[in-house]
């Protein structure tokens, strides 16, 4: 599946759910189900600035593509990891500079979220776009 | 009771289709109709410098700056006029309260002391000081319950504490401070006291010389006023001795390059062009504030029904809810104080979430941050009801 594929999959699985709290639940059960990082990952240098809740994401490459992995102790906030993991990890850095993370606001989960909240999302792709300008 | 409400246009308001319950007070209070008529008729007719120009709107400006004074003196009891100075908010209030007195009175191996259970507005100008001074910043730490350690106060203070900055009422725990027994601790040592206001002028009658303080600093958004408005009152004696913060336009008696000479209290704090749609919504709001009563059933009902929740943890327990104001703030076992205000802004409640502006006291209790739902008189029984349901309800998702 390509990146876009991937994305215009979870806009249609977003768009079953039209009431708020039915979206936070999958995005919670999102959250519940990611696996996260070990407590010895969770380092001050893999903290996310910008956030309420603490984000921690891990990125290595491997074999020309970047895997990341990513947790949080607000399970909200982790289900939109697993969104953003899920798309990204797994791509070359040129795929993820090539995109222009539109698929969020295709979600309404930058309008919609807190303004701390969206910071935070900022922060988080703006921590996976520089890894991956990091890794060209 | 009720009838508050239709003074206050923003408690008409839906959010995501659902009537918007606002219980995030203790951050910035609603307006209400009449503070609203008084920001928009100065903005709209009175609009001009004060003090300084002989023309007609100037003096009518001017008249509606200084009517805010008289009003705030006798909110507070102050004993003079001259002692209410007009500031941006209790922030500004206290920098400048710290970086005057300092100047004036701080030097190096000085001790100042704060409370644990302080705002970050009353520990980071002090912190400051203590740095540009060489001076030690002492802690006055609270107990497990949330209330402050007045037994640890005699062996904190000694000969070389030179203030004391408390907070009336903790904007996290909601515990009433014993301001006047801190200040006769004060005054054993020689030392002043400070107290932060913010919250203490919304939920206390406030007599400053009653509470026996040197200084009080206070808001006006916090209290139905206009943002950008604040107040520090300060003793006379003290303000005389303590050099301006800012220089500028309105705060000098004369200005030569051989040197300049300020001007009289409470001119000489307050540089620049004033606040001059924003302050005088003082008397409207002192006014509101005065007309309207906390129901104690509402308190008493958030208070038990949060003490019997499993899991929940509330912060600020009293046996005597007199000494509580409805502020509360809670833990929950199992769920991100982050994700339970997301939900509930989608229930249409909205709450504060995070380290309050508190990250010490957050530490104290080992928490990465709280819930805090804080109420005002206009917000009803139902309202109480549908915010606890809410959390129940949001506490279940989580889990």
């Amino acid at each position: 599946m390509t990146l876009k594929e991937k994305q215009q999959e979870i806009i249609d699985d977003f768009s079953l759910y039209e009431e708020w709290l039915d979206k936070y639940e999958y995005l919670i059960e999102l959250g519940k189900s990611l696996e996260g990082l070990p407590e010895g990952k969770k380092t001050e240098d893999r903290l996310i600035k910008g956030c309420q809740s603490r984000v921690w994401l891990d990125c290595e490459k491997r074999g020309g593509v970047l895997v990341f992995a990513a947790d949080s102790d607000a399970i909200i906030t982790k289900g939109i990891i697993s969104l953003l993991v899920s798309v990204y990890s797994g791509r070359t850095p040129e795929e993820i500079l090539a995109d222009d993370f539109s698929f969020l606001d295709a979600l309404g989960l930058k309008e919609n979220l807190s303004p701390t909240r969206a910071n935070g999302l900022v922060s988080m792709i703006a921590t996976i776009r520089s890894k991956a300008a990091e890794n060209e | 009771m009720c009838d508050y409400r239709n003074e206050f246009p923003q408690l008409a308001r839906e959010v995501y289709g659902r009537p918007l319950v606002y219980l995030d007070n203790a951050a910035t209070s609603l307006r209400p109709r009449s503070v609203i008529a008084c920001w928009d008729e100065i903005s709209s007719v009175r609009t001009a410098n004060l003090h300084r120009a002989v023309h007609r709107v100037a003096t009518e400006a001017t008249e509606a700056y200084e009517a805010a004074r008289d009003a705030v003196k006798t909110f507070i009891n102050a004993p003079e006029r001259e002692e209410v100075i007009f500031t941006s908010g209790a922030t500004h209030s206290i920098n400048l309260a710290a970086w005057s007195f300092g100047e004036a009175f701080i030097s190096e191996g000085d001790e100042i002391l704060v409370d644990e259970a302080g705002h970050h507005s009353n520990i980071v100008p002090w912190q400051m000081l203590c740095e540009r001074k060489g001076a030690t910043l002492k802690v006055l730490p609270v107990g497990d319950d949330g209330a402050m350690r007045l037994d640890l106060l005699p062996e904190l203070l000694s000969p070389r504490t030179k203030l004391i900055a408390v907070a009336h009422v903790s904007n996290v725990i909601g515990l009433v401070n014993p301001v006047r027994k801190i200040a006769d601790a004060a005054r054993a040592v020689g030392a002043k006291l400070l107290v932060d206001g913010a919250q203490g002028v919304v939920h206390q009658h406030v007599d400053v010389q009653a509470l026996g303080c040197d200084f009080y600093a206070f808001s006006g958004h916090k209290m139905y006023g206009a943002p950008g408005t604040g107040v520090l009152w300060g003793r006379r004696e003290l303000l005389e001795q303590m050099p301006p913060m800012f220089g500028g336009g309105e705060m000098i008696q004369t200005v030569r390059w051989a040197g300049t000479t300020y001007a009289p209290l409470p001119r000489k704090f307050e540089a620049g062009t004033q606040n001059i749609s924003g302050t005088p919504c003082f008397v409207p709001a002192i006014e509101c504030l005065r007309s309207m009563k906390q129901d104690e059933g509402i308190k008493e009902r958030v208070y038990r029904e949060l003490m019997s929740m499993t899991d929940v943890r509330l912060f600020g327990t009293t046996e005597d809810l007199s000494t509580k104001v409805p502020v509360f703030s809670i833990a929950v076992e199992g769920a991100h104080h982050e994700d339970l205000a997301l939900i509930l802004d989608k229930m249409g409640v909205a709450v504060r979430s995070g380290q309050m502006c508190a990250e010490p006291l957050m530490d104290r209790f080992g928490v990465t941050g709280m819930l805090r739902a804080s109420f005002a008189p206009y917000n009803t029984m139902q309202e109480a009801e549908y915010f606890l349901t809410s959390l129940r309800k949001a506490i279940s998702m989580l889990k």
